[in-house]
C-alpha cells in the first residue's frame, strides 16, 4: 500500500502515512502506541463533539465562547488550550522515560524514529503550546482587570491571536493522526531537518505549526503591550502597576522582539525545504549558523517570555498571602526590565562548541551570568516580603515556595553551564536536560499554577479544592525532585540527551528514580483533573460572589466574580499602589456611583475563528504538498481580514439600567455575606467578602 | 491624566474619545512596524553574512545594474509624496475625488515599481541567477523581494480602501486605516531606502 493516493486532491498523502495503517502491517508496540495516540485523538475529538450534540451546548460555544472577543473568555480558552497540550506532552514525557529506563543493552519498546518525534513533539508543545497559550491566557484575563480597563487594546487582534495558537496546537494534533512529527527536535536545527536529510513531513509540519503560533504570540504580545501603555486608568501611573503588570509588560515586549526572529528562521528553513534555496544547506553557499543565530536570538529571550509572566504571579501570591505590601517594588520594576535587556545580549550560550572564537564566548558567558544578579534581587525581594509578614500556606503560596528554593537551584546550574570550559564537558547531556527543566518547571509551570489556583475563584466565582491542590502540589514538587535530579548525575556521567538506547549499565538506578519520578509527575497531573473535578461538584460550597476571596491588593478584587463583561461599572480611580487593599482599610470600597453610564463593549466576530481555521488549513495544505488547500486557507485569511474593515457595527451597547440591575445584585450579595477575618479564607465561610483587618 | 495625542490627522472632535481610540490604534501600528523592521533587520543581517556565499556563481557586480533600481527609488519616494499629498486632501480637502485621485496615483507608481522590479528578478533569472544556485541569491531573493511581497500587500490595502471611501465614506473608521495605511506605506520607503543603500549601492561599489 505505497504510492500517492489522489495526488491532485491529497498532494503527497499515502495511506502507509496513517499510524493505524502503519501499525496493521507492521504490528510492533511502537507502531502500536503510534496508532493509539492517533486514535486517542480522533476518539477524544469525537467525544467532545458527542457531548456538545448530546448537551445542545454547539451554539453556546459558538457564540458565547469561540465567536466572543471578552478578554475574559479569550483568556480563559487559552488556559484549556494549555491544560490539553500539557497532558499530551506530559504522557509524552513519560513514554521517554519508560523507553530510557527499560533500553539499557536493549532495543526498548519505542524505535529509535518514534522516541525522536517524542522528543521533538514534547519539547514544541510544552514551549509553544502549554506554557505559551497559557501565559498568554493569563495576561489576557488578568492585565485588564489589574489596570482597570474594560478590555484589551484591540478586541478583534486578540481573537485572531488565540485562534492562530490554536491552529498550530491543531497542526501538532494532525500530525499524531496523519503523517509523522518531525524528529529534529524542538529546535529543529538544519541541516538535519532540511531537505537533503529530511524529505517527510515531520520538519513541514514543525514549521507550519511553530510559525503560525509564533504569528498569534506576535500579536498578543502587541496586543498586551499597547492595553497596558493606552488603557490604564485614572491614576495607575507605571510606578503604580501591579507587579504582574510589569512582568506582563516586559514579557510582551520581548515577544514583539523576539518572534520576528524565530519567524524568519521557520520562514527560510520553509524555502529551502519549498523552493530549494540555500539559507542553511550543507551545499551552496548555505550556512547553519544562520539558523543558529536566528533561532536562539528568539530561543533565548523566550526564556524570559515563559519566565518572567511567573515571578509576576509569585510577586502578587507572596504579597497578598503575606499580608503585606511587596517588599523592593522599585528594584523588582528594574530587575525585570534588567533581565528582558539582558535577554537580548545571551543567545551565543546555547552553541558555545559552535566554534567562534574563546573573546566571543567570554562575553556571552559573563552576559549569561550576568542576568543571575537581577534575578537574585527577585528572590531576596520575595523573601523580604514574607518576612515578618502573616504567611498563610495556602496552594498558590506553597507553588511560590517550592519555586523558590527548587529555582535556586537550577539558577546554580545555569551559572555552571554559562562557563564556557565546563559548558564543553555538559553541552548535549543530561545535565543541560536537568537545568532547563529546572527552570522551566519551578519558574514556568509551577507558577502558572500558582496563578491557576489563585485567580480561579476570580474567574469563576468558586475556589478550587484545597485538598486536592495540596495533593496536585506535593506531587509536582516531589515528581520533580525524583525525574530531574538524577538527570544531573546522568549528564555529569557523560550521558547524552535525546538517547533511545543506553549501553552503561551503571546509569539503570538513576533511570530508574527518573522513570518514577516522571509518574509522579502523571499522577499530579491526574490530581489536578481530580481537584478540578471535586471543586466543580462542591462549588456550592466554596461560592465567592463578592470576588475577594483572599483579602486580594489589586484592582481585580473589587469586582465580582466573575467579572461583569465590561469588568468595571465605573472605571476606577487609583491615588497608590495596592489602591484595593488600602480602599478596604480606609472604608467602604463597594459604594455604588451616582449614576451609570452605557458602556460599549466588543461585539463578537466569527472571523477571528475563521482565520484561524484558514490558517490551520494553509499550514495542513503546505505540509502534504496540496496546493489548492493552502491557497484557499492564504486567500480565506486574507479576505477575512478585509472583510472585517468594512465592519462598521463593532461594538454592542450595555444600558444603564442592565448595568445596574448587575451591578446592584453584586452589591447585595457583597452587603449581605459577612466579612471573614483571613484564616477563614479556606473554610465555607468565605463568600468574598474581606475583613479589613489592620495589616 | 495629561497624555500627548497623535498629532496627525484629527478625527472628530480634538480629545475627544475617537481621538483617544485613534492614538491607541496607531500606537499599537507603529509597534507592529517596529516588530516588521525587525524581520527586515534580521533579513539584512543574514544578507551580510551570506555575501560570501557565492559558491562560484553570479555575485553582485554580474547581476545588479544602478539604472532600473534609481528609478525604482524615484518612484517610491514619489510614491511616498503622492500619498502625502492623499493626506493632505483627507484632512483639508472638500471631497473624495481630490483623495481619490491622490490614493490612484499612489497605487500607480508602486504598481510601476512592482513591474520594474519583476522585470529586474527576470533579467536576473536569464542570467542564470536563481535563488537555488547559491546562499548569497537566497539571501538575495530572501530580502529584496519580502520588500515586494510588502508593495503588494500596499497596493492591495490602497484598493480596498480606495472601495471603503466610495462604499462608506471618509468615517473614523476609514480615517484611521488610512493613517496606518499611510505609516505603512512610509515604512516601506524607509526600508527600500536600506535596501538599494545596502544591497545594491553596496553590491555595485564591493
Amino acid at each position: 500500500m505505497s504510492g500517492a493516493v489522489l495526488p491532485a486532491v491529497l498532494g503527497r498523502f499515502e495511506w502507509i502515512d496513517l499510524p493505524f495503517v502503519r501499525a496493521w502491517e507492521n504490528p510492533t508496540i511502537s507502531e502500536i502506541i503510534g496508532a493509539g495516540a492517533g486514535a486517542l485523538v480522533v476518539v477524544g475529538a469525537l467525544a467532545v463533539a458527542g457531548l456538545l450534540t448530546i448537551t445542545g451546548r454547539w451554539r453556546w460555544l459558538w457564540t458565547e465562547w469561540l465567536t466572543s472577543l471578552d478578554h475574559k473568555k479569550i483568556g480563559i480558552m487559552y488556559v484549556v488550550l494549555a491544560f490539553v497540550m500539557l497532558s499530551r506532552a506530559l504522557i509524552e514525557a513519560v513514554l521517554m522515560r519508560m523507553q530510557q529506563a527499560i533500553a539499557i543493552g536493549h532495543p526498548g519498546f519505542l524505535t529509535n524514529d518514534h522516541f525522536a518525534q517524542l522528543f521533538s513533539t514534547h519539547g514544541s508543545i510544552m514551549i509553544f503550546f502549554m506554557a505559551m497559550p497559557f501565559l498568554t491566557g493569563l495576561m489576557n484575563y488578568v492585565v485588564p482587570l489589574q489596570i482597570g480597563a474594560r478590555d484589551v487594546a484591540f478586541p478583534w487582534a486578540n481573537s485572531i491571536g488565540l485562534a492562530l495558537t490554536a491552529a498550530g496546537a491543531g497542526l501538532m494534533m494532525a500530525s499524531l493522526v496523519i503523517g509523522q512529527f518531525s524528529t529534529g527536535g524542538w529546535s529543529g536545527y538544519p541541516p538535519y531537518t532540511g531537505l537533503a536529510f529530511s524529505p517527510d513531513v515531520g520538519p513541514d509540519y514543525w514549521i507550519w505549526a511553530v510559525s503560525i503560533g509564533s504569528l498569534g504570540s506576535t500579536i498578543a504580545g502587541i496586543n498586551i503591550a499597547c492595553t497596558i501603555y493606552k488603557l490604564r486608568c485614572p491614576g495607575m501611573t507605571f510606578m503604580r502597576l501591579p507587579m504582574f503588570c510589569w512582568t506582563s509588560l516586559c514579557t510582551s515586549i520581548l515577544m514583539i522582539f523576539a518572534m520576528p526572529p524565530l519567524t524568519v528562521a521557520t520562514a527560510l528553513l520553509a524555502l529551502d525545504r519549498y523552493l530549494g534555496f540555500h539559507f542553511f544547506t550543507n551545499d551552496l553557499g548555505g550556512n547553519v549558523m544562520n539558523f543558529a543565530n536566528l533561532f536562539w536570538l528568539f530561543g533565548h529571550p523566550e526564556v524570559y517570555i515563559v519566565i518572567l509572566p511567573a515571578f509576576g504571579v509569585y510577586s502578587e501570591v507572596v504579597s497578598t498571602f503575606s499580608t503585606k505590601l511587596l517588599y523592593g517594588y522599585t528594584s523588582l520594576v528594574i530587575a525585570t526590565m534588567t533581565i528582558a535587556v539582558l535577554s537580548f545580549t545571551v543567545w551565543v550560550h546555547h552553541f558555545f562548541t559552535m566554534g567562534q572564537s574563546a573573546n566571543i564566548n567570554a562575553a556571552f558567558g559573563i552576559a549569561t551570568m550576568a542576568i543571575g544578579v537581577p534575578t537574585g534581587v527577585k528572590i531576596y525581594d520575595w523573601i523580604w516580603t514574607m518576612f515578618r509578614g502573616e504567611v498563610r500556606f495556602t496552594v498558590p503560596m506553597l507553588y511560590s515556595l517550592a519555586f523558590m528554593t527548587t529555582f535556586v537551584i537550577g539558577g546554580v546550574t545555569g551559572i555552571v553551564l554559562a562557563i564556557p570550559p565546563l559548558d564543553y564537558v555538559f553541552h548535549n547531556t543530561l545535565f543541560l536536560v536537568a537545568h532547563f527543566h529546572n527552570m522551566l518547571i519551578p519558574g514556568t509551570l509551577y507558577g502558572m499554577l500558582a496563578a491557576y489556583n489563585y485567580w480561579f475563584p476570580k474567574a469563576f466565582g468558586f475556589r478550587l479544592d484545597e485538598r486536592w491542590g495540596r495533593r496536585a502540589f506535593t506531587c509536582w514538587v516531589v515528581g520533580f525532585y525524583l525525574a530531574f535530579m538524577p538527570l544531573y548525575v546522568l549528564g555529569a556521567s557523560g550521558m547524552a540527551r535525546r538517547t533511545a538506547e543506553i549501553f552503561e549499565p551503571d546509569f539503570r538506578p538513576w533511570l530508574y528514580v527518573a522513570c518514577g519520578g516522571a509518574f509522579i509527575l502523571l499522577a499530579a497531573l491526574g490530581s489536578l483533573s481530580v481537584q478540578l473535578w471535586v471543586s466543580v461538584r462542591d462549588r456550592d460550597e466554596t461560592r465567592v460572589t463578592a470576588g475577594d476571596p483572599w483579602d486580594g491588593r489589586t484592582l481585580e478584587w473589587s469586582t465580582a466574580a466573575p467579572p461583569p463583561e465590561y469588568n468595571f461599572a465605573v472605571l476606577p480611580t487609583v491615588t497608590r499602589r495596592d489602591e484595593f487593599y488600602e480602599g478596604k482599610r480606609d472604608g467602604n470600597p463597594y459604594s455604588p456611583p451616582v449614576r451609570y453610564d452605557r458602556i460599549e463593549v466588543p461585539r463578537g466576530s466569527i472571523l477571528g475563528p475563521a482565520i484561524g481555521l484558514a490558517a490551520m488549513s494553509c499550514g495542513f495544505g503546505l505540509v502534504w504538498h496540496m496546493w489548492w488547500l493552502a491557497g484557499l486557507g492564504l486567500t480565506g485569511a486574507a479576505a477575512a481580514i478585509i472583510a472585517r474593515s468594512f465592519v462598521r457595527r463593532t461594538d454592542r451597547i450595555i444600558s444603564p439600567g442592565e448595568i445596574e440591575a448587575i451591578e446592584r445584585r453584586w452589591l447585595t450579595a457583597v452587603h449581605e455575606h459577612r466579612p471573614i477575618s483571613r484564616e477563614l479564607e479556606r473554610t465555607r465561610a468565605n463568600h468574598g467578602v474581606a475583613e479589613a483587618m489592620p495589616t | 491624566m495629561s497624555r500627548s495625542v497623535h498629532v496627525g490627522l484629527t478625527l472628530g472632535e480634538e480629545g475627544g474619545p475617537h481621538h483617544q481610540q485613534a492614538e491607541s490604534d496607531l500606537f499599537g501600528f507603529w509597534v507592529f512596524l517596529m516588530s516588521d523592521a525587525l524581520v527586515f533587520a534580521l533579513m539584512f543581517a543574514t544578507y551580510g553574512a551570506m555575501l560570501v556565499g557565492t559558491a562560484g556563481g553570479p555575485g553582485p557586480r554580474d547581476l545588479f545594474e544602478l539604472k532600473p533600481t534609481l528609478i525604482e527609488t524615484a518612484l517610491l519616494l514619489a510614491s511616498s509624496f503622492t500619498w502625502g499629498m492623499a493626506s493632505i486632501s483627507l484632512k483639508y480637502g472638500d471631497g473624495k475625488p481630490g483623495l481619490l485621485a491622490w490614493m490612484g496615483t499612489t497605487l500607480l507608481l508602486g504598481m510601476c515599481f512592482l513591474f520594474m522590479e519583476a522585470n529586474d528578478f527576470a533579467t536576473m533569472f536569464a542570467k542564470g541567477a536563481f535563488p537555488a544556485r547559491s546562499g548569497f541569491l537566497s539571501a538575495f531573493f530572501g530580502l529584496v523581494p519580502l520588500h515586494g511581497l510588502h508593495v503588494l500587500a500596499g497596493c492591495i490595502w490602497i484598493l480596498v480602501m480606495a472601495v471603503q471611501v466610495i462604499l462608506i465614506g471618509t468615517d473614523d473608521r476609514t480615517k484611521t486605516n488610512l493613517l496606518r495605511l499611510g505609516l505603512f506605506w512610509h515604512f516601506l520607503d524607509v526600508i527600500w531606502i536600506a535596501v538599494f543603500s545596502v544591497v545594491f549601492l553596496g553590491g555595485l561599489t564591493r
